[in-house]
């Protein structure tokens, strides 16, 4: 029923994982001392970039960006203006939630503020790609009834895999084992990205064997 | 409404949760009272003939050298030549076995039996004052861990010996002052093998070496860190215990002729390091005896003892050193240490039947003083002991008077004597009762498993009325009867925990059983609901949010390190529910209006159930009310105090009084935040009351809101300000000062009991008016319909316009007069018989409201000043988790008509899950932590500055203290299921949007028209909470059980069974007096209703 787009979101999605990868491995091949505990910020730095960069292609070269209603260079501008606050608002309310959930306010605000980096080009750009810049339609996607494609199905669960995974990445952090990954932010950002990967194999499989089930109202 | 049944059913779960508690508690936790005498040079032992002053004889030894080797195990320092491969543990003491085999007059090896809990705490107090400390060592003092009772180190300071200590710094919390010279060294790191040892050694030899010393006590805590860390059998542990090899031999070189030394190990240790619990690996520590010169009679023989108890270190060191063995000492003389009788060595020192009769005397000295102290010794054994003793006494008394010398055969009774007293001790303290324990648990977790069955089914059992509670207490009854004669029998006495256990355990089988039988013919009677009545337990339902955050918040009692922080965790769990109750809403589409997509107007989608506007608002106010609580979560933060295991933690500065702030800036900042924040919580109740109209009459309720609150309020501020104040200043006033500071807080007291039995007595917040024809009329047509009569009618502005002028010329005549207040609505509309009842929409909730605000005020009278500001969060938290509960509930009432109100008042799980969470989050929030050092004594002396008489008044104000949060919570329990019904005001105005022509804003009235319904749904919430509660309860219950081996069994977890225990009884009374208040009302809600309508009455 949904076969090319399922094949499409799959390869994407290996795009995106090989990306994850690349930006793991190069940085340890290139920058002596290199780990992901040791330079963390480093890591996270280049596996949100790599993220941001290869989504914000895959998406456009695959034209899953809704339509955009006027083809005029100023509106596509805007657009583009509007998408880069967006995602730095949404930066900083995960900051503010993160803090909120007891994160040191002024210790390691940099530690912090890179986490939500890390979660905003994990969650929140790939809303910006597939949704564009509407913060209705994200609260709408968000729903029982909300999803309009097979991609807004995938968002859902890759969305949620990522923050459910963050979540549970603070789980270690109060236990006093002493090991590297202890150290905020790193357990919640490795949680982040194996919930983001889990995300990205489970989304396409669990479409895959609920598509008969899958209809979607307008499209 | 069934009141009795309910009241009845919740009685009894909470007493079959109390029997659980108990037993389980009462195997666990080993109680002993302390005696605090002191023995002394000049004591007379009964029954002795010889005024004796056995201090001044001179003692055997004059020094003693005191080597602790934190868990030195019996395996550890046995050394076996044939052993070819030693294990990283074995073999590594050679100059122990060396020293014995070579110099076997001067030097002994024994295994050194230790008495569980084997932590070094525990046994430090036990091998000094050579009694059996248990966990809770009931003495005077509770906040501080010195030991009170009579021990070595104090006996060796009043003779003037002078004791200098090194090592653990337990030993100087233990004996703070008492050391001539003390060395203390970290203890807290585990992980840390080095710090104490080097620190001692870097100490010992010199201190060796000079002469300022009578006795020396060394701890060495590496081999222990060592265990903890790597486990007996690691290289580490080698390194560790050939260097404690070399200490042993160099302070051996270095020895004079009137020195002891003994080296010992406080506890063993399991294969994996551990210990605490009463394994014989965890038991069984190594003793070292060693002198220059000879103190045994002869090489090892057959008469010596294969194991020497722990308790037996103290009567031993005391008699060589030649003083007085410490009063609660029950230990047994070493007798190898002492010539035989007739040949006095050459040293001198006491011969071992002088020993043996001296220790006799002392330990039937003590046992006739703890005796008549505390009954927990069997009266039987008590008496068989005394007989024995009297016996023995007689015996030798004849044997000395008559010169001639007495037999082995006395020796060796008095032996036994002094071993059967110290048996029937140990029974009596020192072992977990493991039955007790598992029966403890079973009836635990029955009463859990009983409590969710018991709310999953609250419907069907208040409808069909079979199960009251009084089959089960029979049943109880008979299984307790059953239970003592089956004691009786068996053993001649009956044990009443036992009967308690048979009692609850029978009636929760039979409450289970028949509620099984129950739920199958409900089950296929309606089909419908088969599914949702038999799948209790279905994975899916226990993996929703709620109960999968409840379960998390269990799971983390089970690990020290989350217990440790837990204030934070419950506010991390909290926060994560809180915010999946708008994702849910908005997965259900409930939370934003439905966007007038014109594709979806056009009729693919059904017409939404719910109105826009209303899901709008709805939402608005969820939202801001989630930003409240957030917010009120974040700030309660700062309210934390420390516990001693969190290294880089700041108590909150609030937690200390105002009298303690030097700055006065800063105090007066202090005074004034507090101040603000009280006026700002009766504002917000007064407010909040006044709001629904409830301010109106003249009834009790109402005059406590209307000068109670204030009054109170006032002597809080003032209270806050006299203790504030420095000693030193205002001398002239010192008098008024002395008396406002005994009066005030009385007089609030006054106050509050005042208000409580105000609203008890006379609930009713509800203002009538009804004029004279109408009234008249009234009993010749039908009904009033009192329905109309609350909120205002919507009908009644729209259709009648002139009844709503009249009305709203009398409102302003109202709030002239009573200081305002939304009238409670009209009657007028149809021409119907006219009865105006102001704020009869929250006639139950608001006096609910009113006695937890007052109850709030009282109890932060028993608070340091600064914690009004973290009260005040409290009430906004409160709010806004009512406000976030009823919006989230209003929209699905709505998408479901009114008049089909099938679910009942049912409270979902997640409102009663944040509930308790919250009631545990602002237990830290106050300044509160699980642990006993953290009690807020300075409770006790609100009011009462000069010290109390009794016990009861100061334990039940430090109680109320304590647990503030969790009363306040479980008081204000019942309003989860108002608050729905209070904010429907507004849903009812949208609502009509529906054309329900008939249907008006009701609010709390629709609970009158379903009394069975309420009744379930009360049954319902509180079982509910009680369940929560309950498993949190049995979750630190398992905690006790299984890690009862664990490093920080004594420190964490059995602490927080203890405070998770009392939290749970202090909250489960006041929920009872919560739910009895509501059902108060209920009964004036009746009474009232036939004073009205004779006729109509229900």
């Amino acid at each position: 029923m949904w076969d090319h787009e399922i094949k499409a979101m799959a390869s994407t999605h290996a795009i995106i994982a090989s990306s994850v990868f690349m930006a793991t491995v190069l940085p340890a091949v290139l920058v002596p001392g290199f780990s992901v505990y040791g330079a963390h910020l480093l890591w996270l730095y280049s596996v949100s970039g790599a993220v941001t960069v290869v989504s914000v292609a895959v998406f456009w070269l695959l034209g899953i960006t809704p339509p955009t209603k006027k083809h005029t260079l100023g509106y596509k501008l805007s657009r583009v203006v509007r998408s880069c606050l967006y995602f730095f608002l949404s930066c900083l309310f995960f900051h503010t939630v993160v803090v909120l959930y007891g994160a040191p306010l002024i210790e390691s605000a940099l530690e912090t503020f890179s986490l939500s980096v890390l979660l905003t080009s994990l969650t929140t750009l790939r809303c910006l790609c597939v949704l564009g810049p509407n913060v209705q339609a994200w609260i709408r996607v968000f729903s029982r009834h909300g999803a309009m494609s097979v991609w807004d199905t995938c968002l859902q669960i890759t969305v949620a895999c990522t923050l459910v995974g963050a979540w549970l990445g603070a789980f270690p952090i109060p236990l006093d084992w002493d090991r590297p990954w202890q150290v905020w932010p790193v357990s919640c950002s490795l949680g982040a990205m194996i919930g983001y990967l889990t995300g990205l194999v489970a989304a396409p499989a669990w479409i895959h064997y609920h598509r008969k089930q899958l209809t979607y109202k307008c499209k | 409404m069934k009141r009795l049944p309910v009241l009845a059913l919740l009685l009894w779960v909470c007493a079959v949760y109390f029997v659980g508690i108990y037993l389980f508690v009462g195997g666990f936790l080993l109680v002993r009272l302390e005696v605090n005498r002191t023995s002394s040079c000049g004591d007379v032992l009964e029954p002795g003939e010889e005024p004796g002053d056995f201090c001044r004889s001179p003692p055997r030894f004059s020094r003693l050298v005191l080597l602790i080797v934190d868990a030195l195990k019996i395996d550890f320092a046995r050394f076996d030549p044939g052993n070819t491969a030693p294990r990283p543990y074995e073999n590594k003491l050679p100059v122990l076995g060396e020293t014995v085999t070579s110099r076997p007059l001067q030097s002994r090896l024994y295994p050194f039996r230790a008495d569980p809990p084997t932590t070094t705490m525990q046994r430090i107090k036990g091998f000094t004052t050579g009694s059996l400390p248990t966990f809770v060592d009931v003495g005077n003092n509770f906040a501080s861990s010195a030991i009170l009772e009579d021990n070595l180190i104090h006996q060796l300071g009043q003779v003037g010996k002078r004791v200098v200590f090194m090592g653990d710094d337990t030993w100087e919390n233990l004996f703070p002052k008492k050391f001539y010279r003390s060395l203390p060294f970290p203890s807290f790191n585990v992980k840390d093998l080095h710090t104490v040892d080097n620190g001692i050694l870097q100490h010992l030899y010199s201190t060796m070496v000079g002469k300022d010393w009578d006795v020396l006590v060394a701890h060495f805590l590496g081999v222990d860190h060592c265990g903890h860390r790597f486990g007996p059998d690691h290289p580490a542990m080698a390194d560790k215990l050939t260097q404690m090899n070399g200490v042993i031999s160099s302070v051996i070189d270095r020895l004079e002729n009137d020195t002891l030394l003994v080296v010992m190990g406080d506890h063993g240790m399991t294969d994996t390091g551990d210990h605490g619990g009463e394994s014989q690996k965890e038991t069984d520590a190594a003793i070292f005896l060693y002198s220059p010169s000879p103190i045994f009679p002869g090489s090892p023989s057959q008469t010596e003892p294969d194991v020497v108890p722990q308790t037996d270190l103290v009567p031993t060191l005391a008699l060589l050193l030649g003083i007085p063995i410490p009063y609660s000492s029950v230990g047994q003389v070493l007798l190898p240490l002492f010539p035989p009788h007739g040949q006095k060595g050459a040293a001198g020192g006491i011969s071992q039947l002088e020993a043996l009769w001296i220790n006799a005397k002392q330990v039937n000295r003590f046992l006739d003083t703890y005796s008549s102290m505390a009954r927990d010794i069997p009266p039987e054994s008590l008496r068989q002991l005394r007989a024995h003793f009297s016996r023995l006494s007689s015996e030798y008394l004849a044997a000395v008077r008559d010169g001639r010398s007495p037999s082995a055969k006395l020796n060796s009774s008095l032996q036994l004597y002094l071993t059967s007293v110290r048996d029937t001790c140990r029974a009596t303290w020192a072992r977990f009762n493991h039955v007790k324990m598992a029966a403890g648990l079973a009836i635990l977790a029955l009463a859990c498993l009983m409590c969710f069955v018991l709310s999953e089914l609250s419907q069907a059992l208040i409808r069909e009325g079979g199960v009251g509670p009084k089959a089960p207490v029979l049943v109880a009854l008979m299984s307790a009867a059953a239970a003592a004669a089956a004691q009786l029998l068996a053993r001649g006495s009956v044990e009443a925990a036992w009967c308690l256990a048979a009692g609850a355990l029978g009636s929760e089988l039979l409450f289970l059983w028949r509620a099984r039988r129950l739920n199958t013919p409900t089950a296929s009677k309606n089909g419908g609901k088969a599914p949702k009545a038999a799948g209790w337990l279905t994975p899916r339902q226990l993996l929703a949010a709620p109960l999968l955050v409840w379960l998390l918040r269990c799971a983390a009692l089970l690990s020290d390190c989350y217990v440790i922080g837990e204030g934070r965790v419950v506010t991390f769990l909290l926060f994560s529910l809180a915010i999946y109750v708008p994702v849910r809403l908005n997965w259900d589409g409930l939370l934003l209006p439905p966007s007038h997509d014109p594709l979806k107007s056009a009729g693919l989608l059904p017409a939404p159930a719910v109105p826009a506007a209303t899901v709008r608002k709805e939402g608005h106010t969820l939202l801001a009310c989630l930003g409240l609580l957030v917010g009120s979560l974040y700030l309660s933060l700062s309210f934390h105090a420390c516990r001693e295991e969190q290294g880089s933690c700041q108590p909150s500065p609030f937690l200390s009084p105002l009298s303690r702030l030097q700055s006065s800036q800063l105090k007066n900042l202090h005074y004034v935040l507090s101040v603000a924040s009280l006026g700002m919580w009766a504002f917000l109740l007064r407010r909040c009351l006044c709001h629904y109209g409830n301010l109106n009459s003249s009834g009790g309720t109402v005059f406590a809101a209307r000068w109670i609150l204030p009054l109170l309020s006032v002597c809080l501020g003032l209270h806050w300000a006299v203790s504030a104040t420095p000693d030193d200043s205002f001398r002239n006033l010192s008098e008024l000062i002395g008396l406002a500071h005994v009066a005030l807080p009385r007089a609030a007291f006054c106050l509050l009991a005042l208000g409580l039995a105000l609203i008890w007595l006379d609930p009713l917040t509800v203002f009538v008016k009804a004029r004279a024809a109408a009234s008249a009329r009234s009993l010749t047509l039908p009904p009033p319909r009192y329905r109309a009569s609350t909120g205002i009618s919507p009908q009644a502005e729209l259709h009648h316009l002139i009844p709503q002028i009249y009305q709203r010329m009398r409102r302003c005549l109202d709030d002239d007069a009573g200081g305002g207040g939304e009238p409670g609505g009209g009657g007028e509309a149809d021409n119907r018989p006219a009865v105006e009842a102001y704020g009869l929409g929250t006639v139950y909730s608001a006096p609910t409201l009113l006695f937890c605000g007052l109850l709030g005020l009282g109890l932060l009278l028993l608070h340091p000043e600064g914690m009004a500001l973290s009260f005040l969060l409290l009430l906004l938290e409160m709010g806004s988790l009512l406000h976030i509960h009823a919006s989230s509930t209003l929209p699905i009432t709505h998408a479901f008509p009114f008049c089909s109100w099938s679910g009942g008042f049912a409270v979902p799980w997640t409102p009663v899950v944040l509930w308790s969470l919250a009631a545990a989050q602002f237990f830290h929030a106050t300044g509160h932590l699980p642990t006993f050092p953290s009690i807020q004594w300075s409770a006790a002396f609100v009011g009462f500055p000069d010290g109390h008489t009794g016990t009861i008044l100061p334990a039940s104000l430090v109680t109320l203290n304590t647990f503030a949060s969790h009363i306040l919570f479980a008081v204000g329990c019942p309003l989860l299921l108002f608050w729905p019904l209070v904010r429907e005001v507004r849903g009812g105005r949208a609502g009509r949007a529906c054309g329900e022509e008939g249907e008006d804003a009701v609010m709390e009235m629709r609970l009158r028209e379903n009394p069975q319904q309420f009744s379930a749904a009360l049954l319902q919430l509180s079982t509910r909470y009680l369940f929560i509660n309950g498993a949190q309860v049995f979750a630190s219950v398992c905690a006790a059980a299984i890690l009862r081996r664990h490093l920080m069994v004594w420190k964490v977890f059995a602490p927080k069974l203890m405070f998770e225990a009392s939290g749970f009884l202090v909250s489960s009374v006041f929920l009872l007096i919560g739910v009895t208040l509501v059902l108060r009302v209920d009964v004036a809600v009746s009474s009232w209703f036939k004073r009205l309508v004779p006729d109509a009455s229900r």
